[in-house]
């Protein structure tokens, strides 16, 4: 077991959104999270990254066990040089162009030669299709090419997981398919990927697992396959049929 | 009163007025903004990383510099405080008060500027296992500076004009130049006016380079949000 999640607790005030959210990542997997929009799939991968400071529960992380709530800020800086996050609205460094974006991870927090770092970041670059957009800043680039960036970034340290926050929820469905068909490569080769989604096709087609979650807890877990053909919980039934419904 | 004279006293008069605006107006005015900017960027991060103690330190001096009026300030520095035991040149003097007092304006100015950055943009930095510091260097300070140029630069602008208040504490930069000659040769009118378009001419010149600024920075990508 790669990551592994237990008792996840997370309340603002009276609104408990996590309710104690069990999760087990292995290594090659790819899990989409889906879920209806208040179901607590965002807040539970940043409290994963700590982005959120969660209430309860532990994690296991590559013999690492970390109790939610009494991480150190070293621990957390640790833990995110291992992992990468891919935001829902990009989040790329307004101020640097689409290379500086990928190489500032490399130089400034990892202390990598400045020359071997903009190597690792063409060639990370190069991997999402934009070998021609190195010195863009983000302002000339459109949704699609910064969603790519941010892979980029997120691929260029060598990440053993990566964490994708609704990536193409802020992008139009016409620029929707450059993000997925990259992440698709990245789930062929391997990568170990854990992705909240709105995308049934991904989440059918290019994941292998899937979680289901309403209300801030696991409803139903399982294979992709298992998930969308023989769903067993009457509330993931209901949500896929509905989801359905809005395609048609 | 004949023309030949005033064209004359104006003549003579613009090298005179001149020359102290480039070797005591300009010079306080650059010393001073740059060591304002110093304390303006100092004090903005106190207060927008939260620091405790400081933070209340820094509402301070902010609360008391804006709520006092300059000329009063440069009264207590150079002509109070050696009755506490500190004596002043006039030109420190300046300086120091320059400094101060627009550093708690500039401040103010950073600091609502940190707080324009998106968040996300710290926690993009996070994610990529960067310190707060390391952030702030590099991500949101730049950002922040991005935002607050044309402010800034405003302040600066108005900084040259408050120079003149100087003269109160017999700092020979243009404006005390121009009383001596008006005293010499009873022309307040042209002289007064005369003054006034040389610092008119500098804050030209200023106004010139924001404009200036602005476009290097947007051709950078740097498009103020």
């Amino acid at each position: 077991m790669m990551l592994e999640i237990k008792g996840l607790r997370k309340s603002y005030g009276e609104l408990e959104v996590l309710k104690g959210v069990d999760l087990s990542v292995e290594k090659g997997d790819v899990i989409a999270v889906l879920g209806p929009s208040g179901s607590g799939k965002t807040t539970m991968l940043r409290c994963i990254n700590f982005l959120e400071e969660a209430d309860g529960g532990s994690m296991l992380f590559d013999g690492s066990t970390y109790e939610f709530g009494h991480v150190s800020r070293r621990e957390q800086a640790a833990f995110r040089k291992r992992t990468g996050f891919v935001f829902q609205n990009y989040n790329l460094f307004l101020n640097k162009t689409a290379l500086q974006n990928v190489t500032e991870g490399l130089i400034i927090a990892r202390k990598m030669p400045r020359e071997l770092a903009e190597q690792k970041g063409r060639a990370a670059l190069d991997k999402v299709g934009l070998s021609d957009r190195y010195d863009h800043y983000p302002s000339q680039l459109s949704g699609g090419q910064q969603q790519r960036v941010a892979i980029a970034r997120a691929l260029a340290t060598d990440p053993e997981i990566i964490f994708f926050d609704e990536p193409t929820s802020a992008l139009d469905p016409e620029l929707t398919g450059e993000v997925l068909a990259v992440m698709r490569e990245l789930a062929e080769e391997g990568m170990t990927m854990l992705v909240v989604t709105h995308e049934m096709g991904f989440a059918r087609n290019v994941s292998n697992k899937v979680i289901f979650m309403e209300h801030g807890a696991v409803v139903e877990s399982g294979s992709s396959a298992d998930i969308f053909e023989a769903p067993k919980e009457e509330r993931t039934r209901e949500f896929l049929r509905i989801i359905e419904e809005e395609k048609a | 009163m004949t023309e030949s004279r005033i064209a004359e006293i104006i003549i003579d008069s613009f090298w005179d007025i001149l020359i102290p605006g480039l070797t005591v107006t300009i010079p306080l005015t650059a010393i001073s903004f740059a060591i304002a900017m110093v304390i303006a960027i100092a004090v903005a991060l106190v207060q927008f990383a939260g620091i405790r103690g400081l933070r209340q330190l820094a509402r301070f001096y902010i609360w008391v510099v804006r709520g006092t009026p300059l000329l009063v300030q440069l009264f207590i520095v150079f002509y109070g405080l050696p009755n506490a035991g500190i004596r002043l040149d006039p030109l420190p003097a300046a300086i120091i008060v320059f400094s101060i007092n627009e550093g708690a304006y500039c401040a103010e100015t950073i600091r609502a500027a940190l707080e324009s950055v998106p968040s996300g943009q710290m926690e993009a930095g996070q994610c990529v296992g960067m310190s707060y510091m390391q952030i702030i260097r590099r991500i949101v300070l730049p950002q922040a500076m991005r935002t607050a140029f044309p402010t800034l630069a405003n302040s600066l602008i108005a900084m040259v004009k408050d120079t003149s208040l100087a003269a109160n504490i017999t700092v020979t930069e243009m404006f005390m130049v121009t009383r001596r000659i008006v005293a010499r040769t009873y022309e307040p009118l042209i002289l007064y006016i005369e003054v006034g378009l040389i610092y008119l001419l500098f804050c030209t010149v200023l106004t010139k380079l924001q404009s200036l600024g602005e476009k290097r920075l947007n051709a950078r990508g740097m498009a103020r949000r």
